[in-house]
């Protein structure tokens, strides 16, 4: 029985009457990789945020890495990861200042610091970019720095919130074949993304209408359930009654 | 403390990498010390002034070499007729025109007593004013000369001493005007702006993520302001002792402590700023018309306080460059010691203690 590192039972978030996130449940397990679908609006980045610990529920509960969303948010922080859709590195520090810089501000030590980066722009082939500044790097390699600055400390969980927004087919190809890589070393990802073949490679996806789960399962066993041929035609089968619009 | 440094290290490779801000630091009070220092003077020299002399003798011929010699005045154009004092006003090429009546030389000999008329062209009154006590001074200085000649009855000697500043140098006024203009602007504006910029590019959003504590992130975004500010305290200080000639009146140590502790202040303000709004623009905006304005006017520096209406007075008690500059100058100018400065530095202390505690307050430890 693997480890489950993200519970949630009737998790809720309200803003005023508004209720952002409605009594979410699920599970993930250790080593999975776990699709968080939802059309605009539906609630993904409250949800996302709770989980990181940047928001206080309103009710429900939670953990995260076995620690209460509640009152061990500082815990939480630790033992994650984090990636946003808006790109996250600090354009005008050199790939090497980066790397180093996001690796210092998770305490990790300076002489750890030092071989890990050194390994990770070898592992990623930038040794000749390693001085230069990262807003003259294309955006694919951006996001894969960015990725791996993310896991750098080795964390259990690692959120990333729509990776692979504007990157082309081939880089979101090779984007997930890092994120398999990760998985299989056992950190746990849990990942948001618009593009429906991406959801196809997630071990299983939770999709999210109007702030509550609609659906939850395997790829392959959604489609079986819904009688859609892929995971957009079961997308649109559920998102098709929101009633919330865009935003 | 480590991850703190490392932060505040990021932090000054940010600041050195852009160049725009660093022109803006180092730049801006260089440039500004130089301009009011050299070009933007308060001080007349030199003005243009015309003469009308309908008396033409050894009196005024001697009062006109002396106007022309003095270090104020050059006569630039001999008038004919009262019809072209208009016409040489209009032209705007002098600023004053002596006029001489007939027979001066004989009126002043004989009965004791001639006119000089003195015209200043009003439309600047400051400057008119300036000119117009210059050319008075003159030609007392010169009848002064005359009278020690014979003897007057009665005669009351005026003595004028202009303390703490003998020469009325401009300087003694524009260069603790300049260091609270300056640090106004780099303290509250650069900082609020470096922190609103992080979230705008949503790189604060993963700070926030980190284990670092936010209050932290925020802090140590200061820290690398804080230094480039008294940076710039020094280098004004430097450029104006050894450029400008205008020496440090009092101690330098307690001018140095007063100008962090205004640090402090406009940096507290830029970090309230950043903690209310989310575009770069918009803290800009605040900055310059919010706090470089009334810093301006406020402060003393460009129009002074006691004539203002009683409600602007008020005013001006909460604007925080009022009481900085008035310790600069104290200290500077008429080297007093901390005794006479302390009321100003509670008042700052408090202010930087209430802009500090409404920013942390205000601060969203939790993104929304």
């Amino acid at each position: 029985m693997t480890e489950t590192v993200i519970h949630t039972d009737k998790l809720t978030r309200k803003f005023g009457d508004f209720v952002a996130v409605d009594a979410i449940s699920f599970d993930v397990k250790a080593g999975e990789i776990f699709g968080f679908l939802g059309a605009n609006g539906a609630g993904k980045t409250t949800a996302m945020r709770i989980l990181c610990g940047l928001l206080s529920p309103t009710s429900g509960e939670a953990t995260v890495a076995g620690y209460d969303v509640y009152k061990q948010n500082e815990e939480i922080k630790k033992h994650i990861g984090y990636m946003s859709q808006k790109f996250s590195l600090y354009e005008n520090l050199t790939v090497k200042e980066n790397i180093r810089f996001f690796g210092g501000i998770y305490g990790i030590p300076r002489k750890e610091l030092l071989e890990k980066s050194n390994e990770l722009i070898e592992r990623l082939g930038l040794t000749s970019e390693a001085d230069k500044l990262v807003g003259s790097l294309p955006l694919g390699w951006k996001q894969k720095i960015s990725f791996s600055t993310a896991i750098l400390h080795e964390p259990k969980i690692v959120f990333l919130d729509e990776p692979t927004g504007g990157v082309d087919p081939i880089t979101r190809r090779q984007f997930w074949d890092m994120i398999y890589e990760a998985a299989d070393r056992g950190i746990t990802i849990f990942v948001t993304t618009h593009y429906m073949d991406e959801a196809e490679y997630c071990d299983r996806v939770s999709i999210m209408v109007d702030g509550a789960i609609a659906a939850l399962d395997k790829p392959s066993e959604m489609k079986k359930t819904f009688g859609a041929e892929d995971m957009n035609g079961v997308f649109l089968q559920l998102a098709r009654n929101a009633k919330r619009g865009e935003g | 403390m480590k991850i703190f440094l490392s932060f505040v290290r990021k932090e000054f490779r940010h600041v050195i990498r852009d160049k725009r801000s660093l022109i803006i630091l180092v730049g801006l009070p260089v440039a500004m010390m130089l301009l009011f220092g050299f070009a933007l003077s308060s001080e007349v020299k030199n003005s243009n002034i015309a003469i009308l002399d309908n008396s033409r003798d050894e009196t005024t011929h001697t009062l006109i070499d002396r106007l022309d010699q003095s270090q104020y005045f050059s006569v630039k154009e001999i008038l004919h007729s009262e019809k072209e004092i208009e016409a040489i006003f209009k032209k705007g090429e002098v600023r004053l025109v002596v006029i001489f009546p007939a027979n001066f030389q004989e009126n002043l000999l004989h009965i004791q007593k001639a006119q000089v008329r003195l015209v200043g062209d009003a439309s600047d009154p400051n400057t008119s004013n300036i000119i117009i006590n210059y050319a008075s001074g003159v030609i007392r200085s010169y009848q002064d000369e005359l009278f020690g000649l014979q003897k007057m009855p009665y005669q009351i000697e005026l003595d004028t001493r202009m303390l703490y500043n003998p020469q009325l140098k401009s300087s003694y006024n524009f260069v603790p005007g300049v260091m609270t203009l300056i640090l106004m602007l780099l303290g509250a504006m650069m900082t609020s702006v470096a922190i609103v910029k992080e979230k705008e590019m949503g790189t604060m959003e993963i700070l926030l993520v980190s284990p670092m504590k936010p209050l932290m992130v925020v802090f140590s975004k200061a820290v690398p302001y804080l230094a480039l500010c008294f940076f710039d305290v020094i280098l004004i200080l430097i450029m104006a002792v050894y450029i400008l000639d205008m020496p440090i009146a009092g101690s330098l140590p307690l001018l140095l402590a007063e100008s962090l502790l205004f640090i402090l202040t406009t940096l507290s303000l830029g970090l309230l700023v950043s903690a209310i709004v989310d575009t770069q623009q918009v803290a800009m905006f605040i900055s310059l018309v919010g706090f470089l304005m009334p810093a301006l006017i406020f402060s003393g520096f460009m129009f002074p306080i006691e004539n203002m209406p009683i409600p602007m007075q008020v005013i001006s008690n909460i604007v925080p460059t009022k009481w900085y500059y008035s310790i600069v100058r104290a200290i500077m100018v008429k080297g007093l010691g901390f005794a006479f400065v302390y009321k100003q530095t509670l008042i700052l202390l408090g202010m930087t203690l209430l802009f500090l505690g409404l920013a942390v307050k205000k601060f969203k430890v939790r993104l929304e």
